[in-house]
């Protein structure tokens, strides 16, 4: 299968595939008596799109969690850019260039859109409290600039005309797009996006899946992404993990996947939600 | 006509960030600044100093101290008038302990105590959300009220147990004890409180401000954008205390100039500071000083109205104003926990927009 062999060539449509990115190794993660993830090993290359796919509670968003911070396995190892991870915070890694989103919508609803976008620059706003305080110079420019990055994002994802409206206000496909928007705004290394598609109409699903090329062939940015639907995996990803009951049971190309026959057994024979 | 927004475009970023970005607000900003420094001094006579205008001028400070912390992060404190009480003490020790350092400098080492005070009292929030955060806030409130009560070296071991704020000048001008004239108390507070304000909007519209309510909003949301949820917490701490701190300060030094902690500083002024922060808006500077405005200016003028126009007897008018004031807080937590303040920015909006809402 194509994930042993480790990068650098160049896709059909042109982008650069390059080194290992990111190295999951023999991840165990249990609660109590679930197993939620059962030594799991897979990598992420440089500049690639890859998909993890699998039924409901296959432990997809555990895989994210832990590659954020959020759950620290059990047993396994996370290596990052040739380097094995100590276990860090989910504010850690953030600054190492890691963003996310997440299944359920997080938001901050008492914001507007902009702001929310804005707080994404976080981790390049490094003015200190008291020039905070005095405004005039430091902190100013630095608002400035980060603007000037946040209003290109603004444009990227077509919300311009959003951009005061109260978060609360919006409907779900657009709350959905800040989401994003407030993730590209840090300019991430490693961009993760936990079921970008969930909930919405043919329409909305075609925009973001753009959105996510766009980012990809545009940014260069290396994209792991959880999702349901197997027409947009295919038409997305250049790589696949499949996942079932906290298993790996494939992983490659998304042929090689379609017609792996445990796969077809585990996730696309069944009818999923 | 009276309100416009059109044919102001912001054409840079800096003018869309800017306070009031719309000309007229700005205008209007200036006029009050203008009114409140120059006009104001020369006219107010000792009743409005005291009953109307230091009072409202000392609690938009700690409302504006309350609303960093509970509005714009999220972390609900009923100690606020414990922290009032540190401001005022460590005012009272610097005085008494460096009398030849002046007293504007004596109101702001306050402020910077009461904030080291209240980041230790926020240690716990790291562990303890909502309620639970609120009650040991609460018990930080008896613990510090307790502790001036009893540690006579806080009130210089004084037989009566109270703390006097001795007289002291600036630039020649008695700025407290008994002799103070009213239009120095005032200006006194107003230049604190221009102050205060002027770095809370600061620090509320750039990136620190976003990371409090980020917290506030979401705070699992907010690690992952890359906040460190605990510097955020205690900034806000910090910085909350700070101007609660220089409230208290001003409070017992330029306002009453003797106090007892019990009575001056008491749960009622936690409770106080926490309704003109909810009646003025969480989250808004403009806020914090409309509900200070009208919970100052509430009982007096009942008082005036009922016990000196009607003839009411006063402890009715006193049951009254708990009945509004306590009507109100419901109504506005209820229907908008934004307060004053959104009702008025709805306003605009839709005086914005007249006569053609569509
Ligand atoms: N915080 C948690 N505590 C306990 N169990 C959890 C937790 N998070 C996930 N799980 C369990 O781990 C399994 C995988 O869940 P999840 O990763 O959310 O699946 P998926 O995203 O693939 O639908 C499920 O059985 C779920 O109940
Ligand atoms: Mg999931």
């Amino acid at each position: 299968m194509s994930n042993e062999s480790e990068g650098n060539f160049v896709t059909t449509d042109g982008r650069n595939i390059g080194g290992v990115m990111m190295e999951m190794k023999n991840i165990t993660l249990r609660f109590g008596g679930v197993v939620a993830l059962e030594n799991i090993s897979f990598n992420i290359l440089e500049g690639e799109v890859r998909a993890i796919i699998g039924p409901n509670g296959a432990g997809k968003s555990s895989m994210l969690n832990v590659i954020s911070g959020f759950y620290i396995p059990q047993e396994g190892e996370v290596i990052f850019q040739g380097s094995p991870r100590p276990s860090l915070k989910p504010f850690e890694v953030a600054h190492q260039g890691i963003a996310r989103t997440f299944q359920n919508i997080a938001l901050f609803e008492g914001m507007s859109v902009l702001d929310n976008v804005m707080t994404g620059r976080l981790t390049k706003m490094k003015t200190g409290i008291f020039s905070q305080m005095i405004w005039a110079g430091k902190a100013e420019r630095e608002e400035i600039e980060n603007r000037e990055a946040v209003e290109k994002i603004i444009d990227f994802l077509e919300i311009q005309a959003i951009r005061k409206t109260p978060v609360s206000r919006l409907p779900y496909g657009l709350k959905k797009r800040v989401e994003l928007a407030r993730a590209l705004a840090a300019e991430p290394n490693l961009l993760l996006l936990d079921e970008p598609m969930a909930g919405m109409n043919v329409e909305e699903k075609q925009d973001m899946s753009r959105f996510i090329l766009d980012v990809n062939s545009e940014f260069g940015t290396t994209i792991a992404l959880i999702e349901h639907d197997m027409g947009v995996v295919m038409d997305l990803s250049d790589r696949v993990v499949v996942m079932d009951y906290g298993r790996k049971i494939g992983d490659g190309t998304p042929d090689e996947v379609r017609n792996n026959q445990e796969v077809i057994d585990a996730y696309l024979g069944v009818s999923h939600d | 006509m009276l309100y416009r927004e059109a044919g102001d475009y912001s054409t840079s970023y800096p003018e869309d960030s800017q306070t009031f970005p719309i000309k007229f607000d700005r205008y209007r900003y200036y006029a009050i600044l203008a009114v409140a420094f120059l006009v104001i001094p020369f006219f107010v006579n000792d009743y409005w100093a005291n009953a109307v205008l230091v009072p409202f001028l000392i609690y938009s400070i700690a409302a504006i101290g309350l609303n960093i912390l509970t509005g714009y992060c999220g972390q609900v404190s009923l100690g606020t008038g414990g922290f009032m009480a540190v401001g005022a003490y460590a005012c009272y020790k610097l005085m008494t302990a460096f009398p030849e350092i002046s007293v504007m400098v004596h109101i702001l080492l306050a402020g910077g105590v009461t904030a080291a005070v209240v980041t230790l009292f926020g240690l716990p929030s790291l562990r303890i959300k909502g309620f639970y955060l609120a009650v040991s806030t609460l018990a930080a409130q008896f613990f510090l009220v307790w502790m001036f009560n009893k540690v006579p070296w806080f009130y210089n071991y004084s037989m009566t147990g109270m703390i006097g704020s001795p007289e002291r000048t600036v630039l020649g001008i008695v700025v407290t004890g008994p002799a103070t004239d009213a239009w120095a108390k005032y200006m006194v507070c107003l230049i604190f409180v221009t102050f205060c304000a002027v770095l809370a909007r600061n620090m509320t519209r750039g990136s620190v401000g976003r990371k409090w309510m980020a917290i506030r909003d979401m705070d699992i949301a907010a690690e992952i954008i890359g906040v460190n949820p605990l510097m955020a917490k205690l900034s806000a701490f910090a910085v909350s205390g700070f101007f609660i701190g220089i409230a208290g300060a001003l409070f017992f030094s330029v306002y009453l100039g003797a106090i007892e902690v019990t009575e001056a500083f008491g749960i009622e002024k936690s409770f106080l500071v926490l309704f003109m922060v909810i009646i003025g808006g969480l989250g808004s500077i403009f806020g914090s000083f409309a509900g200070a405005a009208f919970l100052v200016l509430l009982p007096v003028l009942l008082k005036n109205l009922l016990v000196g126009g009607l003839g009411w007897p006063t402890d009715l008018a006193q049951h009254l104003y708990f009945i509004i004031a306590g009507g109100l807080i419901i109504i506005f937590l209820i229907l908008e926990p934004h307060g004053l303040a959104q009702l008025w920015r709805v306003a605009k909006e839709k005086l914005r927009l007249w006569p053609f809402p569509h």
